[in-house]
């Protein structure tokens, strides 16, 4: 009984974890399944089906390739104005700075239904087709804040004294920030695009506000697959992502060790 | 950690602003030779400040002027100042609003009660397993959200071990009786769509915990006992104060995406779950109600913002005394 109360946080801390991985496990597991009808909530029989043919389903590939790209372009958008955003702040005196920090403040803590719904009546009175330009624009938006978050982080944490050597080397502004600070900022740049790019791939809310018939994403084809059964070709594609998430996370950390070595 | 910190970096002084928990820290501004160029922040800022103001700050003013004016789809809109449109709004949905922030505020109690151990254990107790959890809860983030709560769909459905062994423990019956859910089900009730909102917004709790718990110095909590404080006094006294910030943190990145999201109540959820996001989603774009639409979208606006701005006053206050 004694070995148990001292491990008590222990035991309640493994508990809340696999409350959290428990979704994930069966994500993967009903991958494998060849349901007895058209919902896959029951385990049937194993089957490999769906993995051997992911694109088996209509129009799931041309959905997923949509959210493919516009996270990708949505990622680097935003890590290119957020990290802006993030150097002056954290490089720079200026006025404004309380207000630029509200205003990168308040797109994370206004809920999305908000957020989607306002650029709605904005592109309504603009006459902004909705669509993948739409989409886009709504991404960009809401991941800038984060990329600027996780960039801001980074530069803090940099020695502004190695900046001021490069210059007394010789070195002109453009070369200090080519050769010195963006190389030193790259890990949190690389962390903010990685966040932002998750970000705009999982979004549902923001994205039916935005989207139209022929700009469905995953989201929105999973949404929709939820009324009429989801296909399980929709669990490969979430094992795959949790997977290289995994494989993503890990590898940061790895990269991020080395590069700490080296460095001392 | 860099692949970790922009998560947990969100309990950061500055980042909340408006958390009166310790004045902004700023990197020390070089400060004699970039004096000369002082254009050079501002044209930083400006491409990504004026995407904020043109999709994220204008949109607020143009919803605003939408739930204030009168028409159709069909003819299009007149502003005509309609305040009596919010009056209608409360009357008709006040239900719906209520709800939103009961099954918000109880997730965010639940996510608070189950993140903090868990925080706790990764900042003060994980050794070399640190890394590991802190991937395991970070990982299912990236996973798409609907996947993992359709995943509860099959973990609460009637044939699983769990409904039955609830059943067996009259864990079904309790549940009923305090009205969370409405038969021998665990499915398609308020317990399910409060299970499913803790569930998928609890990292958001953890990291900012995190930060705060891995910041404490263990010495203090030694010192503590030293002092003959008991285990619960020593964790009232030193842990609890010293955590404050990352609870505000987390408590907030929790409710507000909670309050908001609609995704759970429905999926999970039955017809007497609604939430107000789900009502903003279908008078927007299948009823194509948009003045009451966009009302009810403001009126979730400022009811978010007022919670919060008194949380903070209340949480700053009490962390002075």
């Amino acid at each position: 009984m004694g070995w148990i109360r001292r491990h008590l946080v222990a035991f309640a801390a493994l508990a809340v974890l696999v409350y959290m991985l428990v979704p994930n496990i069966v994500v993967a597991v009903f991958s494998f399944n060849e349901p007895k009808g058209k919902f896959n909530y029951n385990f049937n029989e194993f089957s490999t089906a769906a993995w051997t043919n992911p694109c088996g389903t209509q129009g799931i590939c041309e959905s997923l390739g949509l959210s493919l790209r516009i996270g990708v372009i949505a990622s680097i958008t935003a890590a290119v104005l957020g990290s802006m955003i993030a150097f002056a702040l954290g490089r720079y005196r200026f006025r404004g700075r309380s207000a630029t920090n509200l205003l990168i403040f308040m797109p994370m803590a206004t809920p999305e239904v908000v957020m989607g719904s306002s650029l709605l009546t904005l592109f309504l009175a603009l006459g902004v087709p909705s669509g993948e330009g739409a989409i886009l624009i709504a991404h960009i938006m809401f991941c800038v804040s984060f990329v600027v978050v996780a960039v801001k982080a980074r530069v803090a944490t940099l020695d502004p004294k190695l900046e001021e050597a490069a210059a007394d080397l010789g070195a002109n502004p453009t070369q200090t920030f080519l050769r010195v600070t963006l190389p030193l900022a790259a890990p949190g740049i690389a962390a903010g695009a990685l966040l932002a790019f998750s970000l705009s791939f999982d979004d549902y809310i923001i994205t039916n506000f935005n989207a139209s018939p022929s700009s469905i994403t995953f989201p929105m084809f999973v949404w929709g697959a939820t009324a009429r059964g989801v296909p399980v070709q929709v669990y490969v594609i979430g094992t795959v992502m949790f997977l290289l998430a995994l494989l993503f996370v890990v590898t940061g950390q790895v990269v991020g060790k080395r590069r700490n070595r080296q460095v001392a | 950690m860099p692949a970790l910190s922009w998560w947990t970096n969100v309990a950061e002084p500055g980042v909340l602003p408006s958390a009166p928990t310790r004045a902004p820290q700023e990197a020390p501004p070089l400060a004699e030779p970039r004096r000369r160029r002082n254009w050079v922040p501002y044209a930083l800022l400006l491409p990504g400040l004026l995407w904020l103001v043109v999709f994220f700050v204008l949109p607020m003013i143009t919803l605003g002027s939408q739930s204030l004016q009168e028409g159709n789809v069909d003819d299009g809109y007149v502003f005509t100042g309609n305040v009596g449109i919010y009056v209608e709004a409360f009357k008709q949905y006040w239900p719906q609003m209520v709800r939103s922030i009961i099954y918000a505020g109880s997730a965010t109690v639940l996510a608070l009660l189950l993140g903090y151990p868990l925080a706790y254990f990764i900042a003060q107790k994980a050794g070399r397993w640190k890394n590991v959890v802190l991937v395991l809860v970070v990982a299912p983030f990236f996973t798409s959200f609907l996947i993992r709560t359709l995943a509860w769909r099959t973990i609460l459905s009637d044939d699983w071990f769990i409904t039955q062994w609830a059943r067996k423990l009259h864990i079904t019956d309790l549940l009923q009786a305090v009205g969370l859910t409405n038969n021998d089900s665990l499915l398609f009730s308020q317990f399910a769509v409060i299970m499913g909102l803790t569930y998928n917004f609890l990292p958001f709790m953890i990291l900012p915990l995190y930060t705060s718990l891995e910041r404490l110095d263990p010495r203090l909590l030694e010192a503590a006992g030293d002092l003959y404080a008991s285990p619960w006094q020593t964790f009232r006294k030193v842990t609890w104060p010293l955590s404050l910030p990352g609870v505000v943190a987390g408590t907030l990145l929790t409710f507000i995406p909670a309050a908001g999201d609609f995704i759970n109540a429905r999926l999970l959820g039955n017809t007497q779950t609604t939430m107000l996001g789900s009502v903003i989603d279908a008078q927007f774009l299948r009823v194509l109600d948009y003045p009451l639409a966009a009302a009810l979208s403001f009126i979730m606006l400022l009811t978010i913002v007022t919670m919060v701005t008194i949380y903070v006053r209340k949480a700053g206050t009490e962390e002075l005394l």
